[in-house]
């Protein structure tokens, strides 16, 4: 019966980690801007000169 | 010429989507409808940044306006500098400015590519609903003038305001309020989940060495829930009644103390398990409840002033003439400043030098603009437009005529928003009628078994908590909130909608409100011009700096200016010239056909006369928002109605037809009048509503009942107010306020759904039998039920919004 109480209290040490974890995003702006970053997400990578000439070679 | 006109309505422009009407440039097989965009398409194209073009058509900005070079000059003042970053190193500065013009993903897209532009620009991040843009810049390489001159290049200019110096109040992001939430929630999912075996095997729990455990755990875990969660409540209960005032959160804070004072007693002699993951759970609905009620539109700032309407550079001019950009704030009496096109005047002065045409509209509801010559007083707000002009300042900034509106009292106290709002007196009365019940159960079990006396009154008061109400005001007013944001009426907070619905008396102001923002209407009375006719006018009319000619040859449709000879321009009367030794006269009736005709109310007239040939006149006059008719039909029944406008009265008789005979009407106001004029209708008991714009209309917004701003474009800038309406909308104010007037019954319905769940709560607590189980079940299904509740009901009112507007 005892193993019941190391799990539980186990159990609880992770589930405050998650919410030091959730402390921790809010504190740090994570949800200051909630629809940039989705816009952001879209954009494609920089297409460097040399990046460029290569994709024009692969399409030839 | 309509042929010619169709094939170039057809081509817009590759930058701005604009139609390239006028003179077509193009560049790379792209049509332009201006150099400036031209010039700006250039400078993306040579940085490489043409995925600008890519990710959304014609995403730019128009750059017909120009924004003069030297503009941003004030910012190499180290003074300005400092008190416009928000951090500094050896190396970097970080600046945050407000772009009005950030309308799309290919905006965010170029705005954080910068550094491409301007290599000094290390880091560029964009906050898309606030319309900001974070910078860090090295200022070794650029400065913050560059930085800015950069984005005006792009066509970016940066808003940057005396507010932005006098107050440092950026708006941090309020992270307690979720955390609160996140904690509270963290806590009651834990504590229910270990009153489960509470719950199923209802005391009958094998080992008492576990439950003890499980409810020591519990303790442990409500205590965040009691001492940082719930404080708000116990605070603002404790605000409340120290001003002898019993809002809603007393009784709240009461039955939180009591449901964990007596969980407390019962684990602590161990006699039961308490009812925490009741209190837990309640605390968290009704901080979710509050956090949603006030979720409002983020972009749009409702506490604005003068200070954000005025710049914050402005160049003086010293003694030997030379141009210096100072602080607006730093301006002194008897400075000499220079004023040029398209700027604000920021304080009271005396014109010395130039041609001033003042354009007051906003400030105090004029719909044309003033001219003024040389040693007249110009007042602060209006904005200068024609060409540069030099001042010297006769009053402080905050001396001026204007500014002084802000000295009024109505600006100092803030309007009480909590304490009378129908909610608390419901919840008084409640209160009071849940005393009396725990007061007769405990007469009868002192009188039966005085033992369960204690028991019985906790547990009434644990159950019939008022958090219901609260949770059935906050859900229902934050999706209205929700919803009006979604018709375009943007609301400070929830109060206002209360207010709305209790409104009897609404005021309008004229300019800006009821007329459309910077559009007049011109009608062209008499002979049909023919294409040469309109050609010469149109010459003459733009050689003119009056306002009126300026309307006049946007209105006739383009042609080149042909040479003038003799050219007249008689201040108050008209313009003329002689071309193709043709005479041509513009102006009033006196100038035109020297005989003065009676006034005529509908707008104002410009006589033309070529020759000896009379050809008729144009008729400027404002053009009202459409659908102005079918509204104030509608208001009309059911509110007093006035209007309140600081322009003349020539449009009285148009007006009077629309708004019937019963309406007053007041015109040349002065911004202090319309506010006293307000607070007399509120001395006479009337609930007002104001509806206005400008800057003269601030503290009438402040002063009543409810103030709503309308206007064309959210970014732009509007006065202090409770709300703000989009031009748009207009036509649909009735229905707004209708739909304002259902959050009462709303309301009403889910707390009489509440009371049927206290009923059945009470029903066990009055016999001091409370099973722990029962609380657990009850609340978090009265409190769902109550969110579904009201949620539907504000959407199905929505319905008939949007049913309206369609047959509109």
């Amino acid at each position: 019966m005892s193993v019941i109480f190391v799990l539980i209290s186990a159990s609880l040490l992770i589930a405050i980690g998650f919410l030091i974890a959730f402390i921790w995003s809010v504190k740090s702006g994570q949800y200051e801007d909630d629809y940039t970053p989705s816009v952001r997400i879209l954009f494609d990578d920089e297409i460097t000169n040399n990046n460029k000439e290569k994709t024009k070679k692969t399409n030839d | 010429m309509s042929v010619l006109k169709s094939s170039a309505e057809k081509t817009c422009c590759y930058h701005c989507g604009e139609n390239c009407n006028e003179e077509q440039i193009t560049l790379a097989e792209k049509n332009f409808c201006c150099v400036g965009c031209k010039t700006v398409y250039e400078i993306i194209n040579k940085n490489e940044l043409c995925e600008y073009y890519d990710l959304t058509n014609n995403p730019g900005i128009n750059q017909k306006r120009k924004i003069r070079a030297g503009k941003f000059d004030f910012l190499d003042d180290e003074k300005i500098i400092n008190k416009l970053i928000h951090f500094k190193d050896e190396t970097h500065q970080h600046i945050t400015f407000y772009l009005p013009q950030m309308h799309c993903s290919s905006c965010i897209w170029i705005l954080e590519h910068l550094h491409k532009i301007n290599i000094g620009i290390i880091k560029s991040q964009v906050n898309f609903l606030k319309k900001e843009v974070t910078l860090i810049f090295d200022f070794n390489i650029t400065s913050l003038k560059k930085v800015a001159e950069t984005l005006t290049l792009i066509g970016y200019e940066p808003h940057i305001s005396l507010k932005d110096v006098n107050s440092k109040n950026i708006k941090k992001y309020d992270t307690t309020k979720i955390i609160k939430i996140g904690v509270a929630g963290f806590c009651f999912g834990n504590i229910m989940m270990f009153s489960f075996p509470e719950y199923f095997s209802l005391e009958k729990l094998e080992n008492p060495e576990l439950k003890n455990w499980f409810n020591y755990l519990n303790l442990l875990l409500s205590l965040p829930v009691f001492f940082y969660s719930a404080s708000e409540f116990f605070i603002s209960g404790i605000k409340g009644l120290k001003q002898k005032f019993l809002n809603i959160d007393a009784p709240i804070a009461l039955a939180v103390l009591i449901t964990f004072s007596r969980s407390v007693y019962e684990i602590v002699s161990n006699t039961g398990s308490g009812y925490l993951d009741s209190m837990s759970g309640i605390v968290f609905f009704m901080l979710i409840g509050r956090y949603f009620q006030g979720l409002t539109y983020q972009s749009i700032s409702f506490d604005r002033d003068y200070t954000s309407y005025f710049p914050l550079g402005v160049s003086i001019l010293n003694t030997e003439g030379k141009e210096n950009q100072i602080s607006v704030a730093d301006l002194k009496v008897g400075d000499r400043i220079k004023i040029h096109n398209d700027e604000i005047i920021p304080a009271d002065s005396i014109l010395f030098m130039g041609k001033a045409t003042i354009d007051y509209s906003f400030v105090t509801g004029e719909s044309i603009a003033v001219e003024k010559s040389i040693g007249e007083i110009i007042y602060a707000g209006g904005k200068q437009t024609s060409g540069a002009i030099e001042l010297e300042v006769i009053k402080e900034v905050s001396q001026s005529y204007l500014t002084q509106l802000w000295d009024n009292k109505a600006f100092k106290e803030k309007k009480e928003i909590a304490n009378n709002s129908f909610i608390h007196k419901i919840s008084k009365y409640f209160t009071y009628i849940l005393f009396l019940i725990a007061a007769i159960s405990s007469i009868y079990w002192s009188l039966n078994d005085s033992s369960k006396i204690w028991s019985a009154i906790t547990s009434v008061l644990i159950v019939a908590c008022p958090c219901a109400l609260l949770l059935s005001a906050t859900f229902t007013n934050g999706n209205m909130i929700r919803i009006l944001n979604k018709h375009k009426l943007y609301v400070k907070n929830a109060n206002v909608i209360e207010q709305l619905a209790n409104v009897d008396t609404i005021v309008f102001d004229k300019t800006g409100t009821i007329t459309e923002q910077g559009k007049s209407e011109i009608i062209f009375q008499g002979y049909e011009l023919t294409e040469e006719q309109s050609q010469l006018i149109r010459s003459i009319a733009n050689q003119s700096n009056h306002p009126l000619s300026k309307s006049i040859s946007s209105y006739l449709p383009f042609s080149k200016s042909l040479t003038i000879k003799n050219y007249k321009d008689l201040k108050g009367f008209g313009a003329s010239g002689i071309i193709n030794n043709k005479l041509i006269k513009i102006g009033s009736s006196e100038f035109v056909l020297n005989q003065k005709t009676e006034s005529v109310n509908l707008g104002s007239r410009v006589y033309v006369r070529i020759d000896d040939e009379f050809l008729g006149c144009f008729i400027v006059k404002n053009s009202y928002r459409a659908g102005l008719e079918k509204i104030i039909s509608d208001l009309e029944p059911n509110f007093e109605l006035k209007i309140l406008s600081g322009d003349n009265s020539t449009e009285k008789n148009y007006l009077r037809t629309v708004f019937g005979p019963n309406t007053e009407m007041l015109f040349n106001q002065k911004p202090e009048d319309k506010l006293n004029f307000i607070k007399h209708l509120q001395q006479k008991n009337k609930k007002v509503l104001m509806i206005g714009d400008g800057l003269n209309d601030a503290g009438a917004l402040i002063q009543s009942d409810v103030g709503i701003a309308i206007s064309d474009d959210t970014n732009n800038f509007s006065p202090a107010c409770d709300a703000i309406l989009s031009g748009k909308q207009f036509n649909l104010l009735d229905k707004l306020i209708n739909y304002c007037k259902k959050e009462k019954s709303i309301i009403y319905a889910s707390f009489i759904l509440s009371v049927i769940y206290n009923f059945v709560g009470l029903f066990y607590a009055v016999q001091g039998d409370l099973q722990p189980v029962i609380a657990a079940i009850l609340m978090p299904i009265s409190s769902i039920s109550i969110v579904l509740l009201t949620t539907g009901m504000s959407n199905f009112f929505e319905r008939k919004l949007k049913h309206d507007k369609n047959h509109i």
